[in-house]
């Protein structure tokens, strides 16, 4: 792993909201071009971890590098800079409500660029073509699916031809045609116009299909990295119950409760 | 508990100076505040002038009742008109505005935020406040003094309505008095209140929707909060403003 | 799209186009005398010098019989003749006001603005631009009047009664106050009896 070639550094954060600490010392890097993965349980702070990426919060020990820039350190108009390389799909699109498909789409193009009417449309209808939804440039996103939604979104997030992107979540309750066409999408990103990708997801079969490097996140920190197959082999027992899905295993079926026969007989006296 | 409130205002005054400097920047896109007047303005002037026209016909009713036990009904004229333009007009505007369309941006704004829609646009580089809020606010501060304007007129209708044609008052009585009585100060002075409260109203709107919890109890709760907070600060300022006049 | 927008766009205008004829019609219908959209009337102006004009302001009316006239246009202290030189524009319809009529400042209601009343004489020769009113009243300033009651009382005591010590004010240029204007005069029952 040639750590310079890495797009996005973390080394060392720690970040805590309030006396809830969620990352203790938090290492780990993507390499420029591979779709790298980042897995864990509910509540990890997979999410977290993302807005530490773009900037949006600042993590209270270590440093976060993104494109060779310390991201905390930048200021807005920096920030703003930064932010423009990189396309962010989030967990439930969150295109505009008030804008069609198509204007959702073109948005980051009007704020950010000058070019002329028609080389803005075909811009836009070829990202749209990417994503197979062409033929629904006109509609409005109530008028779609969630599986549309997130489809329009990915169009617009890579309208700028952003040379990383992050997707949020991505799988998340879409029927499997809909997963199927995202991860193809995601793959074909890669593969074509070697964007770097990172994909938090807690979708192991999805991820473990196309992910390059995986890191499995737990207790505020890696618990594992490696190829998808490397993970799946379980080097500990934590790691084994994630990739296969056990119900029971270190992390527990039953919440803390007192005994169970005890609290049962208690009831019943009284 | 009273620092809460310190720390309140102190926010929502920091947040009105993020907005100003934002205003100059969101004129490049006029489509946006264009829409946003509409919005507050179009969409509000059934209700105000509903308002206005009840206002105005109270007004001469019980304005002619207590100015007949002095004998001066022909004053009516003048004691509605003073009253609309100097204190009802501004005053009562701004409740409803706050009530209307205070209420609709807020939980504009808040839906955006709960729905990430703030957030993605803060990751394409794009600073919501320039492209949300400041048109709002913009929209808001235009829109309520042309309003109050129009709120006074159907109240002045109102009460010609009543005092000429139900109590029997001279017309021209009724309207030199009153144009004898009302000066140009008196409206400017409802112009600069109507202003200000349109001022206040706004900010407090689009701050609540900004700072809403991202979730529906969340942004239900500020909208109350957005009626409650305007209604107490224009009565605030009112009292501030006509004591200053004086 | 385009078509949401543009009749947003009309409807916004609409508005904004009945929001300022409202604040139109306030400020320019409403106020007596705010700004009065000046239908071009023709007017011409004169001059009176008063030796007080009390609390006459410009813009104040001038008025005969009660009827507005015109308004005061300008008020200068006339240094050669050591009185206050107040300009009346009188509106041109009203040309035939004698040349030997009467200005006096007097209050409209009992604490009311100043304004200029004109009472016509009887000449047959008009006023005109530029002509000065030669029979000018000055305003009736409280304190001089209370001044006067004082005096009056102390020279009803003294029975030599120097009657007309405060009526110095008066005297240079102005009728005397005992048969005409001074309804307030009477009020106060100063005792200004003529002689």
């Amino acid at each position: 792993m040639i750590e310079n070639d890495a797009v996005v550094n973390v080394r060392g954060v720690h970040y805590a909201i309030g006396a809830h600490a969620i990352f203790k010392g938090l290492n780990m890097h993507v390499r420029r071009g591979s779709i790298t993965a980042v897995m864990g349980p509910s509540g990890t702070g997979k999410t977290t971890l993302l807005r530490l990426i773009m900037g949006q919060i600042v993590a209270q020990r270590g440093h976060v590098t993104v494109f060779g820039k310390e991201v905390a350190a930048l200021e807005r108009r920096e920030l703003y800079k930064l932010r423009q390389r990189i396309g962010l799909l989030f967990q439930n699109g969150a295109l505009l409500t008030d804008l069609s498909v198509f204007e959702n789409v073109a948005f980051p193009l009007r704020e950010h660029t000058d070019l002329p009417e028609p080389v803005l449309r075909e811009l836009v209808l070829m990202k749209l073509q990417t994503v197979g939804l062409r033929g629904a440039a006109d509609l409005m996103p109530a008028e779609l699916s969630g599986g549309m939604a997130r489809r329009v979104a990915l169009a617009r997030a890579i309208v700028m031809d952003p040379e990383m992107l992050i997707y949020d979540e991505p799988f998340v309750g879409l029927d499997p045609i809909s997963k199927g066409v995202i991860v193809r999408l995601i793959q074909s990103l890669n593969r074509l116009l070697g964007t770097t990708s990172i994909v938090v997801s807690h979708d192991v079969r999805e991820i473990s299909a196309i992910a390059d490097h995986s890191y499995l996140l737990a207790e505020g920190k890696v618990m594992a990295e490696g190829s998808p197959a490397e993970l799946c082999k379980g080097q500990t027992e934590s790691v084994h119950q994630f990739m296969s899905g056990t119900p029971d295993g270190p992390v527990p079926f039953h919440y803390p409760a007192p005994d169970y026969f005890e609290q049962l007989l208690a009831r019943s006296d009284a | 508990m009273a620092l809460e409130v310190v720390a309140k205002v102190g926010a929502v005054a920091l947040f009105l100076l993020r907005v100003l400097g934002q205003c100059i920047p969101a004129l490049v896109r006029p489509q946006l505040i264009i829409r946003q007047i509409y919005n507050a303005g179009a969409r509000s002037l059934v209700i105000i002038m509903l308002s206005g026209l009840f206002v105005g016909m109270v007004l001469g009713l019980q304005g002619y009742q207590l100015l007949q036990r002095f004998g001066s009904e022909s004053a009516l004229g003048m004691a509605a008109a003073l009253g609309l333009i100097k204190e009802l007009g501004p005053v009562l505007t701004a409740l409803l505005f706050a009530g209307r369309a205070g209420t609709s941006l807020c939980s504009e704004i808040g839906l955006m935020g709960a729905t990430d829609q703030l957030a993605a646009m803060e990751m394409m580089a794009v600073d919501p406040v320039r492209h949300v809020v400041a048109p709002r606010f913009l929209g808001g501060l235009i829109a309520v003094p042309l309003l109050a304007a129009i709120f006074s007129c159907v109240g002045l209708y109102g009460a010609q309505l009543v005092g000429v044609t139900m109590m029997r008052i001279e017309p021209g009585t009724f309207w030199s008095q009153m144009q004898s009585a009302v000066g140009l100060r008196d409206v400017h002075e409802g112009l600069i209140k109507s202003v200000v409260f349109g001022a206040a109203c706004s900010l407090l709107a689009v701050y609540e929707g900004f700072h809403a919890e991202p979730t529906a109890e969340g942004v239900g709760l500020a909208t109350t909060r957005t009626v409650v907070t305007s209604a107490v600060l224009v009565l605030l300022l009112d009292y501030m403003l006509t004591a200053a006049f004086l | 799209m385009a078509q949401a927008n543009r009749s947003i766009e009309i409807g916004t205008g609409l508005f904004v186009l009945l929001g300022f004829a409202a604040l139109g019609f306030l400020t320019t219908q409403l106020p007596g005398s705010g700004l009065q959209i000046q239908r071009a009337t023709q007017t011409y102006a004169v001059v009176a010098k008063f030796d007080d004009i009390g609390g006459l302001k410009v813009g104040a009316p001038v008025a005969m019989s009660g009827v507005r006239v015109g308004q005061v246009t300008a008020v200068v202290y006339d240094t050669a003749a050591y009185k206050a030189a107040v300009t009346l524009t009188i509106e041109r319809q009203y040309d035939h006001i004698p040349d030997d009529s009467d200005a006096a400042i007097e209050t409209s209601g009992l604490l009311g603005a100043n304004f200029v009343a004109i009472t016509p004489g009887g000449s047959d020769t008009f006023l005109h631009g530029g002509s000065e009113l030669q029979f000018t009243q000055s305003a009736i300033v409280l304190e001089n009047l209370v001044n006067k009651l004082f005096a009056n009382f102390a020279g009803n005591k003294d029975s030599t009664g120097n009657k007309d010590s405060s009526g110095s004010k008066d005297s240079s240029g102005s009728k005397d106050a005992s048969g005409s204007k001074g309804a307030s005069d009477d009020k106060k029952g100063s005792g200004k009896t003529s002689k």
